[in-house]
């Protein structure tokens, strides 16, 4: 399965002051892969997606994407080059319509700009209802095509976190972040979200970096994983090997539950 | 639908027309002056709305790009000679003396002089959050006046301009005023409004998904302060004198009062604010004036107009704070609904 990386970091390390939140992480994620990035509360895993999107300037290594680096490259220009994200605390344009929100991902890829839709020019006219067909088929994916025009800020949990899904989709990425994408869920929903995970993929040809605390959604979906603890890379493999990890093990459920088993 | 629409806007572009050619003849000068003061702070609600409505940036400097508009609007108009006679504490600099230009490429340039500052001072005080660009612009603001007052050979100092052209009649005003409407009903529309209304909800979201949020910011604040320059340059030959006083940040807070009581992010709430709240100025003239109940006499207390203004919109931001309209628009699908629902009552 060694297909090529389109996705490699080295040595990605973060400091804030005296605190490393992130140590040398190193990845190299294959084309069409779904991966997974865990470890407890702190660890860090949310940092390393802040600096691959370009939230955060690492404080040293580089993010290669595609073969070209793209390491402290401004978050815009990230998304351009064809990397997406969701947040792990669901970040939507509340006052939008669920249609808009997706219309704002489609944005990156527009090629008319204000002052063409001011004229209304034929192009421009064109081009706003091929996006806005574009947005009702994502949503039509993510299973919310009757809600279109609802306010984004008004619907259930769950619906929000696929509403972010399609935004993140629309920007056409190769390479899509999830933070925590079951939180909240019941494991229903947590059954149906890794179905929807691997169709996206196929359907997309995307390859996917997740960070989940729920481990059957892990376990079930990945087919590779770094497991980080205070910002260090403890371990990383395929979910059985990181399952009978014993420093995983450990991390997760202390050096006491260790020894007593 | 979209022909219809377009049917029904042209229709009230005629009935528009149709009322000011009406008002031109059978209403005052007094009356006149308050449809012309609509049509401009229609305009100037517009401008701010689109910056801190549509696209959340608080911004105080919209006095500042008044002032520039209608200190180059007037440069451009007055003629030679009056300038000759007004400049009375140092003479002006030739270029300014020669400078001249018709009414619309006049205004024109004030715009774009306005947005030309936006730009400018844009680039450096867009980075900043909320409340510390208010201070910043509200800071450029001032700064604007005390230029105005500290360059004779250009503005004439604190004496300002008198006489100037009143080419500002309805027809110009309210020309300016439907193409501003219909820019910003344009662009809000468009995907770009989209994205504008994206930055105000969620910067680091737009960012995410591949927005350049400081491009797109600077964008919405130039063409802000185009249209607040436009206003400013009619606003100075509507009332044929302007002086830096006049541009403090009473201004700003008018039409700042506008934006908030029509909605913050509502096209429509601005137009009818700017119709209501300017009329309401105006007839509030009354508080200022001696009142007398029975043989007593209160006495007139000038700026009593504004501290009712006041009240009135602090119980807005009390009991209403997403304003008249919140962030709903007038449609015609809407008022042909609700209109068709009362016939269809009727008729049963």
């Amino acid at each position: 399965m060694e297909a090529e990386a389109i996705l490699t970091t080295r040595n990605l390390t973060m400091r804030f002051g005296g605190l490393t939140a992130v140590s040398a992480f190193n990845a190299a994620i294959p084309r069409g892969s779904i991966v997974g990035l865990i470890g407890p509360n702190g660890a860090g895993k949310t940092t390393c997606f802040n600096m691959i999107t370009g939230f955060y300037q690492p404080s040293e290594g580089q993010v290669h994407f595609k073969g070209r680096d793209i390491t402290g490259t401004p978050p815009h220009k990230v998304c351009h080059s064809g990397i997406a994200r969701t947040f792990q605390n669901i970040r939507l344009f509340g006052n939008g319509t669920v249609l808009e929100n997706v219309m704002v991902g489609c944005h990156v890829r527009q090629a008319t700009g204000w002052w063409q839709a001011v004229l209304g020019l034929p192009s421009s006219r064109k081009e706003a209802r091929a996006l806005m067909e574009k947005s009702r088929e994502l949503l039509a994916v993510v299973d919310l095509g009757d809600l279109a025009d609802e306010k984004a800020g008004a619907l259930p949990y769950g619906a929000q976190r696929r509403l972010e899904i399609a935004r993140a989709l629309a920007t056409e990425p190769a390479f899509l972040l999830l933070d925590e994408p079951a939180a909240g869920m019941n494991p229903n929903e947590t059954q149906e979200l890794m179905g929807f995970v691997r169709d996206i993929r196929r359907r997309f040809d995307l390859t996917i970096l997740l960070i989940e605390h729920d481990m059957k959604v892990v376990m079930g979906i990945c087919e590779h994983i770094w497991v980080l603890d205070y910002g260090v890379t403890i371990a990383e493999g395929c979910p059985e090997a990181i399952r009978a990890n014993p420093k995983v093990i450990e991390a997760y459920l202390g050096e006491e539950a260790v020894g007593h088993a | 639908m979209q022909a219809q629409r377009t049917i029904l806007n042209l229709l009230a572009a005629a009935v528009l027309g149709l009322f000011l050619w009406w008002a031109e003849g059978h209403l005052d000068g007094y009356k006149i002056q308050i449809l012309n003061l609509i049509a401009v702070n229609i305009i100037l609600a517009l401008s701010l709305n689109l910056i801190y409505g549509f696209t959340g940036m608080f911004s105080l400097g919209h006095a500042g790009f008044m002032a520039i508009g209608a200190y180059v609007c007037s440069v451009l108009i007055l003629d030679p000679a009056q300038k000759e006679m007004l400049f009375i504490l140092e003479p002006a600099y030739t270029w300014v003396q020669q400078a001249q230009a018709p009414f619309f490429v006049a205004v024109m340039a004030g715009g774009l002089a306005a947005a030309f500052f936006g730009v400018l001072v844009g680039a450096p005080l867009l980075r900043l959050g909320d409340d510390y660009l208010g201070m910043a612009t509200l800071g450029f603001a001032e700064i604007v006046r005390v230029l105005a007052i500290n360059l004779p050979r250009v503005t004439n100092g604190a004496l300002g301009f008198k006489g100037i052209p009143g080419h500002a009649n309805l027809w110009w005003n309210y020309a300016w005023c439907v193409f501003t409407l219909f820019f910003v009903v344009r662009l809000v529309a468009s995907n770009s409004g989209n994205v504008f209304k994206a930055i105000r909800d969620d910067e680091s979201a737009a960012k995410a998904m591949g927005i350049d949020v400081f491009r797109h910011k600077l964008l919405s604040f130039s063409l802000g302060a185009f249209f607040a320059g436009v206003g400013g340059a009619l606003l100075g030959s509507l009332v044929a004198t302007i002086d830096p006083k006049m541009f403090n940040f009473v201004l700003t807070f008018n039409v700042l009062m506008i934006v908030v009581t029509g909605g913050l992010g509502s096209i429509t709430g601005s137009v009818v604010a700017g119709v209501v709240i300017t009329i309401l100025l105006e007839w509030l003239r009354v508080v200022e004036n001696p009142l007398f109940i029975g043989d007593w006499e209160l006495p007139g207390i000038p700026g009593m107009r504004m501290v009712v203004f006041s009240l009135a919109l602090i119980c807005i931001i009390l009991f209403r704070r997403e304003g008249f309209m919140g962030k709903r628009e007038f449609n015609w699908g809407w008022l042909l609904r609700s209109l068709g629902n009362k016939a269809g009552r009727h008729g049963s």
